[in-house]
């Protein structure tokens, strides 16, 4: 008599049903982009990985070559600090305006903005999605040809795209902090931009901190991948040393790298602790 | 007229009544007290006043102006001049106690100023004069999370103190208090109201502060206005029928006490 006594758990024919669906649909995705894990292994293709990466031992570590390395590394911080700066520029502004969190209308209606409000808030949302549509490799080889090869193209690719992002995601935290604190300042008399800055950034400073130091974190990497198409940093060496199967020199920029991650994620730790 | 209703009726977008056919009329320098069991409407009440809500029918006018006929701009220029203390006040928990307080001017005060405030506070004595009132200075510095609930609504009411309003509405400004606490901070209130021959209007949960600090009492049940009388002249009859609940009500057990009010003071 006991088991008749526990009630059914109504969410579980959904979940399995869902669990099902989500595997389903798994299939033809897989099959679509062609994954076929056994040609790893296939052949002489594991001979020439393995020699290929081979060829990075030992990491390169000559008085020239070092030199020449510390310069590429800071001008790949410098792209993607300038780069993060004006895209912080765009994004801050941008995020203000799309968000709802500082909305006067929305204070006498239970937190829903009246409807023009949400008509001007759409062409800033319609710009940010362009900014950041078009991945920044496009623009690097757009501004490549327009000011030339080297850093400024780069700054101006991260610029554009990280503008999009930032701002979006700057925008949704606004959103789902608590709107009280703004909401009894705007109704107190304040005007927008202070409510926000006393009401809202205090709760939003330390996601936002985290999330704009994961993106500079992205963009070291993005000014990496454009500096293939020439718009300088280490990613230009790192091209060049491929090309001339140094994979010594390629070794170390990639031992760079992860320093330079893990900088990010100890200033991020740093910051975040700072804040909460 | 500080405060001039008529007719006023809220209805909630999910078509739920908070208030309806609200006539009230508030002089200059008046000190009331709204009373009323829970879920009567004296919040909404509340909000209606201090323009945080749009009635859906009737007239109000608060301070002189119909505030859903002026423009936006003119309307936070209208709220500047209302302070409303809110039960819970709502404070960002890393925010440090002085800038919280301080942020009562900001309705007032230019965005340089306001600004230049965020980076260092401006009036840290103007602050620590008004929790000093409240018995709580040495908080001055502190987090808004490290504080009990009490101490927030406290610096809720120095916020209010700091602005100093031309209206001071107080959404039950007492409710985490010990009963010492809440009697010293409605005294400071009504000192605050009568120094400065300002209109004090509040919700309270408990009857006898409403009646020791308050001349006249607004009895509010079921989102109508029940009676609007000086405080000397309120019988325990009308108090009982305005707290009366049908289904809370043991029909057997006869009153122990009949001259002990059974409404919790806090």
């Amino acid at each position: 008599m006991l088991t008749l006594a526990v009630p059914r758990d109504p969410a579980a024919l959904p979940r399995l049903l869902l669990t099902a669906l989500a595997l389903a649909l798994l299939w033809p995705g897989l099959s679509l982009s062609e994954l076929d894990l056994g040609v790893l292994l296939h052949g002489d293709s594991a001979a020439t990985m393995g020699n290929f990466v081979a060829a990075f031992w030992p990491p390169e570590h000559g008085r020239e070559f070092l030199d020449l390395l510390g310069r590429a590394t800071l001008e790949t911080l410098a792209i993607a600090t300038a780069g993060m700066s004006l895209a912080l520029l765009v994004a801050l502004p941008a995020a203000l305006l799309a968000s709802r969190a500082l909305s006067l209308s929305a204070l006498h209606r239970g937190g829903r903005p009246a409807w023009w409000g949400a008509l001007l808030r759409w062409p800033v949302r319609g710009l940010l999605i362009v900014l950041r549509s078009v991945p920044e490799i496009v623009w690097a080889l757009l501004f490549v040809r327009a000011v030339g090869l080297g850093p400024s193209a780069g700054v101006l690719a991260i610029a554009i795209t990280y503008a999009g992002m930032l701002g979006k995601v700057y925008a949704e935290i606004f959103e789902s902090v608590d709107p009280r604190p703004a909401r009894a300042l705007l109704g107190s008399g304040s005007p927008r931009l202070v409510a926000f800055l006393y009401g809202i950034l205090p709760n939003a400073a330390a996601e936002m901190l985290s999330y704009t130091v994961y993106r500079w974190e992205c963009a070291i990497r993005a000014s990496v991948v454009m500096g293939f198409v020439g718009a300088g940093g280490l990613g230009q060496q790192i091209d060049l040393s491929m090309r001339m199967f140094a994979g010594g020199e390629v070794a170390s920029m990639l031992l760079t790298f992860f320093l330079l991650v893990l900088l990010a994620d100890q200033l991020s730790r740093l910051l975040r602790g700072r804040l909460t | 007229m500080t405060l001039n209703l008529s007719g006023v009726g809220l209805t909630h977008a999910n078509g739920q009544v908070a208030l309806s056919d609200i006539e009230l009329q508030i002089a200059p320098g008046e000190r009331v007290a709204i009373i009323g069991p829970s879920g009567a409407g004296k919040t909404s009440l509340l909000r209606l006043l201090a323009t945080a809500q749009q009635p859906s029918a009737g007239r109000i006018e608060v301070l002189g102006a119909d505030p859903w006929r002026l423009s936006a701009a003119a309307r936070q220029r209208l709220r500047a001049r209302i302070g409303l203390i809110h039960q819970a006040p709502p404070l960002p928990p890393r925010q440090r106690v002085v800038t919280a307080v301080l942020a009562g001017k900001l309705g007032r005060w230019s965005l340089g100023r306001s600004l230049l405030n965020l980076l260092h506070p401006l009036d840290t004595a103007g602050a620590a004069a008004a929790l000093a009132r409240l018995d709580l200075a040495e908080k001055l510095f502190e987090h808004c999370d490290q504080l009990s609930g009490g101490q927030l609504q406290r610096v809720g009411i120095a916020r209010v103190l700091y602005q100093e309003p031309e209206l001071i509405l107080a959404d039950e400004p007492v409710s985490a208090m010990d009963p010492v606490l809440a009697g010293h901070t409605l005294g400071v209130l009504s000192e605050e109201a009568g120094r400065r021959g300002i209109t004090l209007l509040a919700s309270l949960h408990a009857v006898d502060l409403a009646l020791a600090h308050f001349p006249r009492i607004l009895g509010v049940r079921a989102g109508r206005l029940v009676f609007d009388r000086p405080a000397a002249a309120l019988t325990r009859a009308e108090l009982d029928a305005l707290y009366a609940n049908e289904q809370l009500q043991q029909p057997a057990t006869p009153p122990a006490a009949p001259y002990v009010l059974h409404i919790p003071r806090c």
